[in-house]
């Protein structure tokens, strides 16, 4: 099996977001940056299905050099080779357009199964995996928490947990399916893992040298812009509510909530 | 000029979603505006006598998809059809509802079609003839406000809970008409192999009106009898933060934050739960927020409309009865 997963860098979930002047980007200066959570889980189901079923993982990235260290990381996990795709053209490029560049560096190698996450906890869209299908042509699954690949390698089942049941979707690989917790249980880099991920290769690349062109990736070729970025709408000022007891203040909550916020 | 809003409304075993009516209604909204029209879609197997409570909620027209292959959502299916139908009527915008299935098959037909696609959004505008949309970007840490290129439909998902419904108007009727496209089977290569339903009555969190939210404070999965108790005294659906689901005490389905489910309840009662960054997050959008927390320095009080400062084990049974009793 030849299983890619794309990974994204992200700030940490931890991370205060702090508005930019100009008000179209977030300050990026002192953010911790890590491996889209989702994502995680794409690079431990990649490894637990090579594990089974052999083959090779090679994680993929798209995004400025600081990236590498998420590459790497998936590396010490165990993955086995990293592709960067690297390009000042293809900074602030929107989800189809990612999704674009992905498709063209993956194309070549045949994958057989592409993992992503099932959004990426930054822009919360939740489009690259699907669009990245589409141009690969092949089936995707999005938000998927259990993965059977068959014995043969030649087909999928997977678990997608909707609003009231879960959808066992079965079809051919390839295919693209994107993680979300519960799949699995991310492993963490051993030291051994982390020695040997120095040594594993871990190449650059173009947009050019993907066969596209910079012209269509960036800022400039967005089809969804962004106007402004502001913060969240301040909530009001909270009541406590009082009582000599848990129980009096019970009940004079329960009569604020039917009476005031009308939401009992 | 592409022209009027269409909505992709959703059904699950024939029954239309409420977050379809939100759309329609949002669509309706919108469309005023434009002075267009609203074309609503429905897809599915013998869901035709259905469709008309569409136009209750305000679509001028519907068009209906009704096929054996319809019948339950495949990614290929679904995007095959719905391509289609926008093509054939090449509307202006396009609005899904995010739901589980809406986000899934709005991110592929958006790469389908070539166009943008702002997911999960909270408020839309038409600004000089123009959709822009709010969506909360980081989990609710921010929001960001986009708009589209000239490339049609502009495309959109509504977060559940939150678009105003209309008053459905029963004497309201459309014209229902068949969507007469072509579904390729050999070109459809996804089944559905099974359904695993959930028990009866369980309303997903990201649909809830209510949630009852548990954190470390419950002290353990045992600790969460009290909020069950509570959640089925007032039709709520039980909820968790990180360090509960981590911890093992509730499934990972019933996380609540940025790593989690994005929620918008009309209620939301947070239970020993100190309201870490990542957990206020995913509940930015709620409506009415308490927190019962014994710790009054929890950050979780700041984001709290009411806020009761006591222990949980005492103060939430107490709640169920005083729930009980206005029931």
């Amino acid at each position: 099996m030849k299983i890619i997963v794309c990974i994204k860098q992200v700030p940490d979930t931890e991370t205060q977001i702090k508005i930019a002047p100009g008000g179209k980007s977030i300050v990026k200066d002192d953010i911790k940056w890590v491996m889209n959570p989702y994502d995680e889980f794409g690079v431990e189901e990649a490894l637990r299905i090579k594990e089974k079923l052999g083959g090779e993982v090679i994680v993929v990235g798209l995004g400025p050099k600081r990236v590498t260290e998420s590459l790497r990381t998936a590396l010490a996990m165990g993955a086995d080779k990293a592709i960067l795709i690297s390009d000042p053209a293809a900074e602030g490029s929107d989800a189809l357009a990612t999704a674009k560049a992905l498709a063209a560096a993956v194309k070549g190698l045949q994958p057989d199964l592409i993992f992503t996450g099932q959004r990426g906890v930054d822009e919360d869209m939740g489009i690259v995996g699907a669009a990245l299908a589409e141009y690969l042509g092949i089936p995707h699954f999005s938000v998927i928490t259990r993965v059977e690949v068959a014995a043969d390698g030649k087909s999928v089942k997977c678990h997608k947990p909707v609003e009231g049941q879960t959808l066992v979707f079965e079809s051919p690989l390839p295919a693209v399916i994107t993680a979300q917790k519960g799949l699995n249980e991310p492993r963490y880099a051993s030291l051994p893992g982390i020695m040997k991920a120095k040594k594993k290769p871990l190449d650059e690349k173009t947009l050019a040298a993907l066969g596209l062109n910079p012209a269509e990736f960036g800022e400039g070729a967005r089809k969804l812009k962004v106007v402004e970025i502001t913060p969240p709408p301040a909530r009001k000022a909270g009541k406590i509510v009082q009582g000599d007891s848990p129980e009096s203040k019970a009940k004079e909550l329960a009569k604020l909530l039917h009476e005031e916020a009308k939401a009992i | 000029m592409p022209q009027g809003v269409m909505v992709i409304a959703e059904q699950r075993d024939g029954e239309i979603r409420k977050v379809s009516y939100e759309i329609v209604s949002e669509g309706r909204r919108l469309a005023d505006k434009l002075g267009q029209k609203v074309t609503a879609v429905l897809l599915g197997q013998n869901i035709k006598d259905k469709a008309a409570t569409l136009a209750h909620y305000g679509a001028d027209k519907i068009i209906v998809a009704d096929n054996a292959k319809l019948a339950s959502y495949t990614p290929d299916a679904y995007t095959s059809v719905i391509a289609q139908v926008v093509k054939a009527n090449d509307p202006a915008i396009l609005i899904l509802g995010a739901s589980v299935q809406g986000k899934d098959l709005a991110a592929r037909l958006s790469a389908r079609l070539g166009v943008g696609m702002a997911q999960d959004c909270t408020a839309f505008a038409i600004d000089n003839g123009r959709l822009n949309a709010i969506r909360p970007i980081y989990a609710g840490k921010a929001y960001a406000k986009v708009t589209f290129s000239d490339n049609y439909p502009h495309m959109a998902t509504a977060r559940p809970n939150v678009m105003p419904m209309n008053p459905p108007d029963a004497s309201k009727a459309a014209e229902i008409a068949d969507a007469g496209v072509a579904l390729d089977d050999s070109a459809l290569k996804i089944k559905v192999a099974d359904v695993i339903r959930d028990a009866a009555g369980k309303v997903d969190l990201t649909e809830a009106d209510k949630i009852v939210s548990g954190g470390r404070g419950m002290k353990g999965p045992e600790g969460f009898k009290v909020l069950e108790d509570l959640a089925a005294a007032m039709g709520a659906s039980v909820g968790a933060s990180r360090s509960a689901v981590d911890a093992g005490w509730r499934p990972h389905t019933d996380q609540v934050g940025q790593t989690g489910k994005v929620v918008s309840p009309n209620l939301y009662i947070a239970c020993g739960i100190s309201g870490a960054i990542q957990h206020l997050a995913g509940m930015s959008t709620a409506k009415v927020v308490v927190a019962i927390n014994k710790d009054p320095d929890a950050p979780i009080f700041q984001k709290a409309d009411y806020g009761v400062v006591d222990d949980l084990f005492k103060v939430v049974p107490a709640l169920t009865e005083e729930v009980k009793k206005l029931g």
